[in-house]
């Protein structure tokens, strides 16, 4: 590519200023007050604030339903994610053997892609419904009365089922391109050296897969842990007492139902820290096994 | 013995195509067999059937005395190296070329020996840790060859494996193949469509063309003996002249010049002359031509010339001299002259 000097060394920061103000104005400046709340008991409505300290972390971390929300949302965030992952690459696989109608398979495999996520969630709610839910009648064949919004696990499979499936497609959609760009005389040196087709997917296509499969990988845990809140919302809504939610979902419904600003703050904070933990953790460990070509 | 005998192979695609089109072919032990020809003639399909990779439609293969038709690529005891080396990416240069043997699950000290046997050979042995991004073409192309080596096969496919090279290294490249099938006395099938790698890789070359097989033979023969019109351009370089004449059985007429030639044959043909075995002479005694165009190769020029209406070229040392006003004689001795049929391209000995 071309490189260009700018005449003006100002120029390019210029060019560079709507981003980053949209950066300052949506994310910079929210998680400044967010972090300086957090150490404030506020009055929701507009009055004093009095400083705390670390009143509001301890008041969180202590909370039991803060531990059982927070382990929901590790098991959550594992299952969806590597489900998603598992799913997807299953498609893919598959996808990429159909030689005739590949589009058409394509195509129906992609649509759930793009469905809006509360038109998602409300088919999956419509789908776990106690009087006209299929998949609750389907279970109850095996004696399995599953009670979406009344048990504690029912529902929390409920959502893990509702948000998988929304992910799925994202995650073949990329598969299915990974799996296309390994080289076809790659794929017949390894037929030549191989014959068992399973081995040759783990020694060979899998490997060649790692650079998707990791950026999948962090896609999905961001996913898991963020953008499910629509899906979680439908599913838990009018009943969220005993109701399984994710570290975000606490953090709206303290903040914004129980009107607790600060512990709400603190709550995401905390949030905010595993994030960045887990991106380390994800950038060091795992992209020095990923190959890139 | 035949290693590898390929008979009435016919290769039709499911959209009624047909790449290949009935082809008998046997490769002896240790010989090493060049299909040459154009893009699209079927060479390449030809050997990916032998590999196993793509289907054989009617016909049989049989190597080392098996028919293999049904038989999977890995159990058919080929190694075979492509043209874009087709290396796996994630894997060291080591376990490039251990993979097929641990898949094969031989001993570890055998594998070990033979990867080490190969790289030795290759002169790859210092690359062994490396992967394939930090290797040059011709390293890759190396480590590719010794993929193929380790796995002690009863044939080498190769194909095309030197199109990726710059023509320095294909020469290079190109003399050590050669040296090393020799050595390894293994048979060897070389996919090529460059008529310089079939005359001095192969044994003997196979010229195909629109799926059918126009001439097999050594180099020699189908360079001095050319059987049809297709094979006699094809092979040589600059490619030989075909000019419209006709023989009377004592003369040859062409473009309204006529020169003594005694052959029994009679009537309109094809005649074949190649560049390098015409002359320009002193006197008047050859065919009269006008020159168009000089090329200099260096050792050689390349004179192009304007005979009557049909064009020629002749080859000649660069040091002999050009007539200034552009009016040459050209002569030739009989026996250089090939005839083929103008409908059937065929050679004519008669």
């Amino acid at each position: 590519m071309e490189k260009s000097q700018f005449q003006n060394p100002w120029f390019p920061y210029l060019l560079l200023l709507p981003q980053m103000g949209i950066i300052a104005v949506f994310f910079l400046w929210p998680a400044a007050e967010a972090i300086k709340s957090s150490f404030y008991l506020e009055d929701p409505f507009f009055g004093n604030a009095t400083f705390v300290g670390l009143d509001n972390y301890r008041d969180a971390l202590s909370a039991s339903d803060y531990k059982r929300t927070a382990w929901f949302t590790a098991i959550f965030t594992v299952l969806v994610s590597v489900l998603s992952l598992a799913l997807g690459l299953m498609l893919a696989v598959s996808a990429d053997r159909v030689l005739r109608g590949q589009s058409t398979y394509k195509t129906l495999l992609m649509w759930v892609y793009a469905i809006a996520p509360p038109v998602a969630g409300l088919i999956g709610v419509m789908l776990f419904d106690q009087h006209i839910g299929p998949l609750v009648d389907f279970v109850a064949i095996f004696g399995w009365e599953m009670r979406v919004g009344v048990n504690y696990w029912d529902t929390g499979l409920a959502m893990i089922i509702v948000s998988t499936w929304k992910q799925v497609p994202y995650c073949f959609i990329f598969f299915l391109s990974g799996l296309q760009s390994i080289p076809t005389s790659v794929k017949e040196a390894a037929k030549v050296d191989c014959r068992s087709e399973t081995r040759r997917f783990w020694s060979i296509t899998f490997p060649l897969l790692a650079p998707t499969t990791f950026f999948l990988m962090i896609l999905n845990i961001t996913y898991a842990m963020f953008e499910t809140f629509g899906t979680i919302d439908l599913i838990v809504k009018d009943q969220p007492g005993n109701s399984p939610v994710t570290l975000v979902y606490k953090v709206y419904r303290d903040g914004f139902r129980g009107n607790d600003l600060g512990g709400s703050s603190a709550q995401s904070v905390i949030l905010m820290i595993i994030v960045l933990l887990l991106t380390i953790v994800q950038f060091r460990l795992i992209e020095k096994r990923v190959h890139y070509n | 013995m035949t290693t590898l005998r390929i008979k009435n192979v016919k290769k039709v695609y499911p959209n009624g195509a047909e790449a290949v089109k009935g082809v008998s072919v046997d490769v002896e032990d240790g010989e090493l067999v060049v299909f040459v020809g154009p893009s699209g003639c079927g060479k390449s399909t030809l050997l990916r059937m032998v590999a196993g990779l793509e289907s054989v439609t009617e016909g049989e293969i049989e190597l080392a005395g098996r028919v293999v038709n049904d038989l999977e690529p890995a159990d058919r005891n080929i190694a075979m190296v492509f043209q874009n080396y087709a290396l796996y990416p994630h894997m060291s240069v080591r376990k490039n070329l251990a993979y097929g043997l641990r898949n094969r699950k031989t001993p570890q000290n055998e594998i070990d020996a033979r990867v080490n046997e190969a790289a030795d050979l290759l002169q790859i042995a210092e690359f062994l840790d490396r992967k394939p991004s930090q290797l040059s073409g011709g390293q890759r192309q190396r480590v590719a060859m010794g993929r193929a080596i380790v796995r002690h096969p009863a044939i080498f496919l190769f194909d095309e494996p030197l199109s990726n090279l710059d023509a320095k290294l294909r020469n290079q490249m190109r003399l050590e193949i050669k040296k090393l099938q020799r050595r390894l006395e293994t048979a060897a099938i070389y996919v090529t469509h460059d008529q310089v790698e079939a005359m001095t890789l192969a044994d003997r070359i196979v010229v195909l063309n629109g799926g059918q097989i126009e001439q097999v033979g050594t180099p020699a023969e189908i360079y001095a003996n050319p059987a049809t019109t297709f094979v006699a351009s094809f092979i040589g370089a600059p490619p030989m002249n075909m000019l419209e004449a006709n023989v009377t059985g004592d003369a040859l007429e062409i473009e309204g010049q006529s020169l003594p030639f005694p052959r029994s044959h009679r009537g309109p043909v094809r005649m074949g002359l190649r560049p390098e075995r015409m002359q320009i002479n002193g006197s008047d005694a050859g065919l009269n031509a006008e020159i168009t165009v000089l090329e200099d190769l260096g050792a050689t020029r390349l004179i192009h010339a304007r005979l009557g209406n049909q064009e020629v070229v002749l080859s000649q040392d660069a040091d002999l001299p050009v007539p200034s006003d552009g009016k040459i004689s050209i002569a030739f001795r009989p026996d250089d002259v090939h005839l083929f049929d103008r409908d059937s391209g065929r050679r004519i000995d008669a």
